[in-house]
């Protein structure tokens, strides 16, 4: 995609220009907002949530909130934190990402490099996949996942993330691959490469800024996903449905400090991803979009 | 490929090797696709209910569907939801853009600040926004303790204007990556044809209006296509923020199949709803994707 | 029977068929071009040589031995591409290896044979960088070092030329016409520079439409092109075509022209047996060249004809001078020397070299043998 190096401004005059940051200042504003009230009232006793003021520093400062939501807090039936539930999601998200990413990777290189007749109409197959509402696949998913013995488990959640992801996977190294001058495939073909060997020797080695790309994305995705963790999660439920259930349940008195710990628990991965490597995460949005 | 005369070994393997590694991934999209999206299409004409049983009964469950209260109300939020969340959503995201792409001191700083929502799950952005609108304890509450007595925001709480909150979480949400595609689009203009128009006595309004804006077609559509698709998959954000209600005042079509297929047993009425859902995605999706795949050589 | 031959090759793709039924036997040691516009179907033959792209029908064969269905890396081809296809992520001298590797040649070979062309080529210096730490001149010898390394039968380039600048561009053709003369290797070249097929090749293939419309030596193409397309493509500026009638005086046949005042005017022929074309239409060639002031024409030329004719545009060119005038309604460009004295509006008296002269046939364009 094009350098994100040429403005488009026009010149503007003095009071444009500070209505300009003024809104955009407002914005940043409503997306911190959010942030900010959980993170500040995640380290306030409850008393201080219900009696005060939501924007309001912490009069006293405390960390119980967080070790509540990680190991004590009732989810469900059991008070055992989203402990086992954050545990479930890494088993689940780090298998489900690899597999996926793999497998896009191949796919990517087979329909831009040893294109065959019809292979459009594959791809076509696999991108519309990216774009089903899943509650099209839920009832017979249930019903295979269960005959294969993988309901409720963390590898039939795998299963699923790796199907439903392959569309985007192979989406994202196929749009990149296709920027990838096929000369040198042919190059490495007559120097006597073979089909993986030029995978591995050639492509691969050049694909490091697709493959953060695609990681980031499928990491995102299967960790933030609750339509399959709630419907197949049994008892591996992932990260977001136990913070639902923390959140829904109707027992007892609503411990918002805990929930908002919850809620940023299960938001951190996800966080630290973005921040760490938020760079080729837009550009990965933008690959996905544009046209490759 | 065919040739004249037999190719050698390496060469056939070559033809093949292709193939055989695509075929896993495509067999999968296949069967776990559009195999599934065949049982369900099926299991809609059939009077299953706990367990797919394949009675058929032709357009019953269609036409069932469509008398359902609970549904028309499902199909009259999603149409207002996916209006207001689409139009917003991009109003928002152009707006941001075009501001950011003036030579906007700490754009570095603040483009971050738009996108991160996206890298959240809707369950934690449906969580957030849950008690910063509930009036017990969230905005409307902080007001009053600020002074602001006569001060009244009960959205979330009142069955007419509820599908307005997952309105503007939705776009908390996404807004910000609209913005980063319509950004890139912005930079992806040629300057030179900027500065034509400036040359040719343009104002700023009218550069954005009649030449920027104009330029911008494929950003609005690929933004269009991706929003639209995400509001008819809204499901995560309802359950966490409103749960549907109050009562089923910001039910959506995708909620509507969960509680009829998983809850009550209805599930050839659930398979019919899931069938609906695709049939208005793929009205969209089908012709995108089919002008976009059909101009590459 | 040739080193590389080519016999009734053909290529469809479906319907259509891109290469009719080419023949080109390639000697030991030849430097063959093919050149011709995009879409003559040059890079499909050579694509085919390489075994990129498989053979419709006919047959590709490398000393005596039929490749068709033969693995690009089995044939013992090496090919330098007009991207040069250098792989990004290993160094010049990883690059250069690795086809010998991927052939399984121990590594002291490969070192050996690496020396070894890094020295003709004057890279030695250049071995641990990576190809984007090149400049243009320099990748594009590393692409030919990556061939050379192989000790093919056969090269192939594929118009590896064409992203150079015009100065260097020059330079590097004068350097792979020195590393022919010295290696003596079989060569392929496609090109659609016209000078390029001239100064290099040994042989030139001129291709346009799938076919092969002349095959020979560079003079033979340049003085006695088969037909239209030939004349046209191969020269710069290109060959004058002119409507003319053939009309006998004095027994002898003569180009009936126009000049810019629409007065008749004839210029004789060299050739004799165009009499059998007396009063019929023909088009006639002149190369620029062929058209000069009285005092540059070519002095062993037995039939120089006067021509007065009026100016329409000058264009010095440092080393000529391009004149423009007007026959048979048709823009004429003459090749002057540089200090000649025109000036546009005048009325000029330009030699014609009619021995140079060509004529074709109008419904066929092929040329009228003479």
């Amino acid at each position: 995609m094009a350098a994100v190096t040429q403005d488009t401004a026009v010149s503007t005059g003095r009071v444009t220009r500070t209505f300009l940051y003024v809104v955009l200042g407002v914005f940043a504003l409503f997306y911190l907002l959010p942030l900010y009230v959980m993170g500040v009232n995640s380290v306030k006793p409850l008393a201080e949530i219900t009696g005060g003021n939501m924007m309001a520093l912490p009069r006293v400062w405390t960390l119980e909130p967080w070790r509540a939501a990680w190991s004590t807090a009732q989810i469900g039936i059991e008070p055992t934190g989203l402990r086992p539930y954050f545990l479930n999601s890494i088993l689940m998200v780090v298998p489900a990402v690899a597999i996926s990413t793999v497998l896009g990777a191949l796919n990517g290189y087979v329909l831009t490099k040893w294109r065959f007749r019809g292979d459009t109409i594959v791809f076509g197959l696999m991108l519309f996949s990216c774009f089903i509402p899943f509650q099209i696949v839920l009832i017979p998913m249930a019903l295979v996942l269960g005959k294969l013995g993988l309901a409720g488990s963390v590898p039939g959640l795998v299963m699923v993330h790796v199907v439903y992801g392959i569309g985007f996977t192979t989406l994202y190294y196929r749009n990149y691959y296709a920027s990838f001058p096929t000369e040198l495939v042919r190059a490495a073909m007559m120097d006597g490469a073979g089909f993986f060997q030029i995978f591995w020797r050639i492509m691969l080695p050049v694909s490091g800024p697709i493959t953060v790309v695609s990681v980031i994305w499928q990491f995102t995705n299967i960790w933030n996903d609750f339509l399959f963790g709630a419907s197949f999660g049994g008892t591996s439920q992932p990260m977001t449905v136990a913070l639902n259930n923390l959140v829904q349940s109707s027992t007892g008195v609503k411990e918002y400090n805990v929930h908002f710990a919850g809620a940023i628990l299960a938001a951190l991965p996800t966080l630290f991803v973005y921040i760490v490597a938020g760079r080729y995460f837009v550009r990965g949005l933008m690959a996905g979009s544009v046209k490759g | 490929m065919s040739t004249s005369t037999t190719a050698d070994f390496r060469t056939r393997l070559q033809d093949w090797l292709p193939k055989v590694v695509l075929a896993p991934s495509f067999a999968v999209i296949l069967l776990f696709v559009y195999g599934f999206i065949a049982f369900t299409v099926v299991l809609s004409f059939t009077g299953s209910k706990m367990l797919p049983k394949f009675d058929f009964i032709g357009f019953t469950n269609y036409a069932k569907l469509f008398a359902l209260q609970h549904w028309t109300t499902a199909v009259v939020n999603l149409a207002i939801f996916a209006t207001l969340y689409i139009a917003i959503s991009m109003a928002v995201g152009l707006m941001l853009a075009i501001f950011l792409d003036q030579k906007i001191r700490g754009e570095g700083l603040l483009r971050p600040l738009y996108l991160y929502p996206m890298a959240l799950s809707f369950i934690v952005t449906g969580t957030a926004w849950k008690w910063f609108l509930d009036p017990g304890i969230g905005l409307e509450k902080t007001m009053h303790l600020w002074g602001w007595e006569s001060f009244h925001f009960t959205w979330i709480k009142d069955s007419d204007m509820a599908i307005y909150t997952i309105v503007i979480a939705a776009v908390w949400q996404t807004s910000g990556f609209v913005m980063a595609m319509f950004l890139a689009g912005l930079r992806g203009i040629d300057n030179e044809i900027l500065k034509a128009a400036q040359i040719d006595g343009a104002s700023n309004w009218q550069l954005y209006r009649r030449i920027v804006i104009p330029m911008l077609r494929p950003a609005f559509l690929s933004a269009f296509v991706i929003l639209f698709h995400l509001a008819i998959k809204s499901y995560d954000l309802v359950v966490a923020l409103t749960g549907g209600g109050p009562g089923r005042a910001t039910e959506l079509p995708a909620t509507f199949m969960y509680s009829y297929t998983f809850t009550r047993n209805q599930m050839g009425i659930g398979a019919s709803s899931a069938v609906i859902m695709l049939m208005t995605i793929a009205a969209i999706m089908v012709p995108y994707l089919y002008s976009e795949l059909k101009e590459k050589p | 029977m040739g080193f590389l031959d080519i016999s009734h090759v053909t290529k469809s793709y479906g319907q259509v068929q891109v290469l009719h039924e080419v023949d080109i036997a390639v000697q030991e040691g030849e430097f063959l071009v093919l050149v011709g516009p995009s879409g003559c179907g040059k890079s499909t033959l050579l694509n085919m040589i390489a075994g990129l792209e498989a053979i419709s029908s006919g047959d590709i064969a490398i000393k005596g031995r039929v490749i068709n269905g033969v693995h690009p890396s089995k044939r013992n081809i090496a090919m330098v591409f007009q991207s040069y296809a250098l792989y990004p992520n290993m160094t010049v001298g990883q690059n250069m290896t690795f086809g010998l590797e991927m052939h399984g040649v121990p590594k002291p070979a490969r070192d050996a044979a690496l020396a070894d062309v890094a020295k003709l080529l004057q890279i030695d210096h250049l071995l641990d960088r990576k190809p984007g730490q090149l400049s243009g001149g320099q990748r594009q010898r590393v692409a030919m070092g990556r061939a050379l390394v192989r000790n093919p039968d056969v090269f192939l380039f594929d118009e590896p030329l064409s992203n150079l600048d015009a100065k260097l561009r020059v330079d590097m053709r004068t350097e792979i016409k020195k590393l022919h003369q010295k290696l003596k290797t079989t060569i392929v070249y496609v090109t659609h520079d016209q000078i390029e097929a001239m100064t290099l090749s040994t042989r030139i293939a001129v291709m346009n439409k799938g076919y092969v419309q002349q095959l020979g030596t560079p003079k033979e193409i340049y003085d006695t092109p088969a037909n239209l397309f030939v004349a046209t493509f191969m020269g710069s500026p290109a060959m004058n075509i002119l409507p003319a009638t053939v009309v006998m005086e004095g027994g002898q046949p003569h180009a009936e022209i126009t000049d810019a005042d629409g007065a008749r005017r004839l210029l004789r022929f060299s050739q004799g047996n165009l009499a059998e074309w007396a009063d019929k239409p023909i088009l006639l060639g002149i190369r620029p060249e062929a058209i000069t002031d009285p005092e540059g024409a070519d002095r062993k030329s037995a039939n120089i004809q006067p021509l007065a004719n009026r100016v329409t545009v000058t264009e010095p060119a440092g080393s000529d001078t391009f004149v423009t005038m007007t026959l048979s309604g048709k823009d004429v460009i003459a090749r002057m020397r540089a200090d000649a004295m025109v000036a546009p509006g005048e009325v000029f008296d330009f030699a014609i070299n009619m021995d140079k002269a060509v004529a074709f046939d109008p419904a066929t364009e092929a040329r009228i043998p003479q």
